[in-house]
């Protein structure tokens, strides 16, 4: 007789799913999934409401990816409204992004993923035995997430579940010593975004490359964010789609249904995107219409960085790696590239006198249309449809966060990950927590 | 000896646990304190056993459950109901658990017409949903509350200190407007109320008392009717820091409290008509759409 395994939750990842395994009579692996017990309708309760308040309400879609959710909402609103944004609104929107980035990032790495490659036995496989046994380390990274988080707190009132973006710009100016404050603490970050990244050669790179090269590796495409000359970009540019031969497409956002279709499956909450005119969808291994986003993503879709520092990591990347680069568990290796280029582009943004500007907002009024607003967060592309009455009511919306786009992926890597590691009914803690690492490495944020 | 913890998050969004984190450096000292035995988010214990072949949800037993988020499935409620029979205290953590939430906004329609409108065909092998979103004191007892979306490290700090004292915590019952510096002249400077359509009038410059009322300038405020502790020891609430009115998310003043009729007489006692106060009934309820505050309305 075959049996079930039934690995819930789903630890270390910000939110709730689980894995479930089917094993054959011979102990082999028959059919793997991941599923999302529940959602919570945003898509729906947003209808009715008036615009404007909208990016403080999906904001709380997600308590990490809280500022591109508000973000990607206000820029969708932006474009009902007609608004074309003051300097120094983007400036401040965008460098909000970047600086909760950097918080998100150092919580994905160091809380999150490192215990699997710094404390990698059962027992003290979390972040608080990394505390006991290194706390130096430990003291380092709470200070430096801690001093992220609270850059965008003190500046915006709030770093989780942001109001300070609002159609139009933003709600408040940055003052002389607001900014001068930010630039010494963003100094620090950069310093430590250049130590996570050397932690990460000598921690995951160095020790782990039989791992990273065989399990969850999958062949998929990618969609990430670039700007008009190709540049990696999180805030505001156009989408590219590569095909897993690298070859590309780009087009803007509200081309996106063009493109990408959802399917659903009976046994999860969570929609499936796919590329609907790459083939018919599936979730066998070799199905051809499977893309990704994410860290990984923008990493394959770009031609450049914006920053030496992150330029010179992605020529070092590519080098080792090739483009674009298939081994899922680098997801979080990119990730920390990116975050050199959230700390070099947030302390550029700092120094340009623009930032300073009183004019961050310009006023907008009700209006029926539509508008799709896209930003990348840290788990993907997110995108936010949404459609307006003439007195500015919310009348329609499809939000798609990275979790969907990449939940199709998701369960291929765990597939490809479970079969060879499962083999005649063997398996064990270790081997099981692997299986978690492969959907860990994506920073999945399921929330749908 | 340290206190043994289980933390969990339902219909929730991790807000409530990177607030956890962001104690910021006295967390070092705290976790030297507590011994997290199940926490999904920072620690891998499982339901169904380490290698998943049980059968049955396994909670360990601890001395304190600090839950996040509303009930929305059946899943959720035998958890919490199993984390109730195994903790000797239950920590209501942010307004979700306490009040539904943001979620509980689903609470304006059928269960039915939600899932309907969002799936073309209904996903059949997956845990139920519920009629609706439940408070977690709707399902289970709750011995502490920490309001907000998302709470401030600050209390949870001083709730955490609390237990280890063995001593219980909440927040005084004040409103925000109690915490808040702006300057008000007790009478709005407009008749009617404005959407958020431009940004406040005040100097950035200079401190927020220097600032007029956020009611008083003619836009939506709930600080009212709303429960203060946002701030910590800043200088003002948060949103007020942001130049932005409040929207409730600590939740009513105190348990019970009408803040649809507490706010009328707020709007009135300054002279501003709540006529152009638009979606009236989903913003004074955008927070505490469970306990039946919000419900779907029979169709016109």
């Amino acid at each position: 007789m075959g049996k079930t395994l039934t690995i819930d939750p789903i630890t270390r990842i910000t939110g709730h799913a689980k894995i479930m395994i089917d094993l054959d009579d011979n102990g082999n692996v028959a059919e793997t999934k991941i599923v999302i017990p529940s959602m919570r309708g945003f898509e729906e309760f947003c209808i009715g409401r008036p615009a404007e308040e909208i990016p403080r309400i999906v904001n709380r879609i997600c308590g990490i990816s809280s500022w591109d959710n508000h973000l990607a909402s206000n820029k969708a609103i932006d474009k009902i409204f007609g608004a074309t944004l003051p300097a120094a609104g983007d400036k401040l929107r965008r460098l909000m992004q970047h600086l909760a980035w950097i918080a998100n990032k150092t919580l994905h790495f160091y809380f999150l993923v490192a215990p699997d490659y710094i404390r990698p036995e059962a027992e003290s496989r979390n972040v608080f035995s990394i505390f006991k046994s290194n706390p130096e380390l430990g003291t380092k990274v709470i200070k430096m997430r801690q001093l992220a988080a609270m850059l965008v707190e003190h500046f915006s009132g709030k770093v989780i579940h942001p109001m300070a973006a609002v159609p139009g710009g933003f709600s408040k100016p940055m003052t002389e010593s607001e900014r001068e404050e930010m630039l010494k603490g963003t100094e620090e970050l950069l310093e430590f975004a250049k130590f996570s990244m050397e932690l990460a050669k000598t921690e995951m790179l160095s020790k782990y490359m039989d791992v990273i090269e065989q399990i969850g590796v999958i062949n998929t495409g990618f969609l990430g964010t670039i700007t008009d000359d190709g540049t990696w970009e999180i805030y505001d540019g156009k989408l590219r789609l590569m095909k897993a031969d690298g070859s590309c497409e780009d087009f803007s956002y509200e081309q996106y249904t063009d493109y990408i279709a959802q399917h659903i499956e009976p046994w999860t909450y969570s929609k499936f995107c796919y590329v609907k005119n790459w083939g018919e969808f599936g979730l066998e291994l070799d199905n051809s219409t499977i893309y990704r986003t994410g860290a990984l993503a923008r990493i394959n879709v770009c031609e450049k960085m914006a920053t030496p520092l992150a330029q010179a990591e992605l020529e070092e990347f590519r080098d080792k790696f090739g483009r674009p680069c298939q081994y899922t568990m680098l997801y979080p290796y990119a990730s920390l590239i990116e975050m050199l280029a959230n700390a070099e582009q947030a302390l550029a943004l700092l120094k340009d006198s623009e930032i300073t500007d009183k004019d961050v907002r310009v006023p907008v009024e009700a209006k029926a249309g539509h508008g799709v607003g896209c930003v990348e967060s840290v788990p993907g592309t997110l995108i936010h449809d949404c459609e307006t009455d003439k007195d500015g009511f919310i009348t329609k919306t499809n939000i798609i966060l990275g979790l969907t786009h990449n939940a199709a992926a998701m369960n291929l890597s765990l597939k490809q990950a479970a079969q060879t590691l499962i083999k005649e009914g063997n398996y064990d803690q270790d081997s099981i927590n692997h299986l978690e690492m492969v959907v860990r490495a994506y920073n999945p944020s399921f929330q749908d | 000896m340290a206190l043994k913890v289980v933390e969990e998050w339902f219909n929730a969004c991790a807000g409530c646990e990177v607030s956890i984190l962001n104690i910021g450096e006295n967390l070092v000292d705290l976790l030297s304190e507590l011994e997290f035995v199940h926490m999904p988010f920072l620690i891998d214990h499982k339901y169904y056993g380490q290698t998943g072949e049980g059968t049955q949800v396994e909670i360990p037993e601890a001395d304190v459950a600090i839950v996040s988020g509303g009930v929305r499935t059946e899943e959720q409620k035998e958890i919490l109901q199993k984390i109730r029979e195994k903790c000797k205290t239950l920590v209501a953590l942010g307004t979700c658990a306490i009040n539904g939430g943001i979620p509980a906004m689903t609470n304006m329609w059928k269960r039915e017409e939600i899932l309907n409108a969002i799936y073309s065909s209904l996903p059949s092998e997956v845990p139920a949903w519920l009629d609706r979103v439940y408070a977690i004191d709707e399902i289970a007892k709750v011995d502490i509350y920490i309001p907000g979306c998302p709470p401030h490290p600050q209390n949870i700090n001083e709730a955490i200190n609390a237990l280890l004292k063995g001593e219980t915590w909440s927040l005084p019952e004040r409103s925000v407007c109690d915490s808040c510096p702006t300057r008000r002249e007790k009478k709005a400077s407009s008749g009617t109320t404005k959407r958020f359509f431009e940004n406040l009038t005040f100097s950035p410059e200079e401190s927020l008392d220097t600032m007029r009322c956020v009611m008083e300038q003619g836009f939506i405020c709930l600080g009212p009717v709303t429960r203060a502790g946002c701030r910590g020891d800043s200088d003002a609430p948060r949103c007020i820091r942001a130049r932005v009115g409040c929207r409730g998310c600590f939740g009513p003043i105190r348990k019970g409290a009408k803040p649809m009729v507490d706010m009328m007489s707020a709007w009135s006692s300054i002279g501003l008509s709540p006529q152009g106060v638009p979606d009236r009934r989903a913003l004074l309820n955008r927070f505490i759409g469970a306990h039946n505050n919000l419900r779907p309305l029979p169709k016109r």
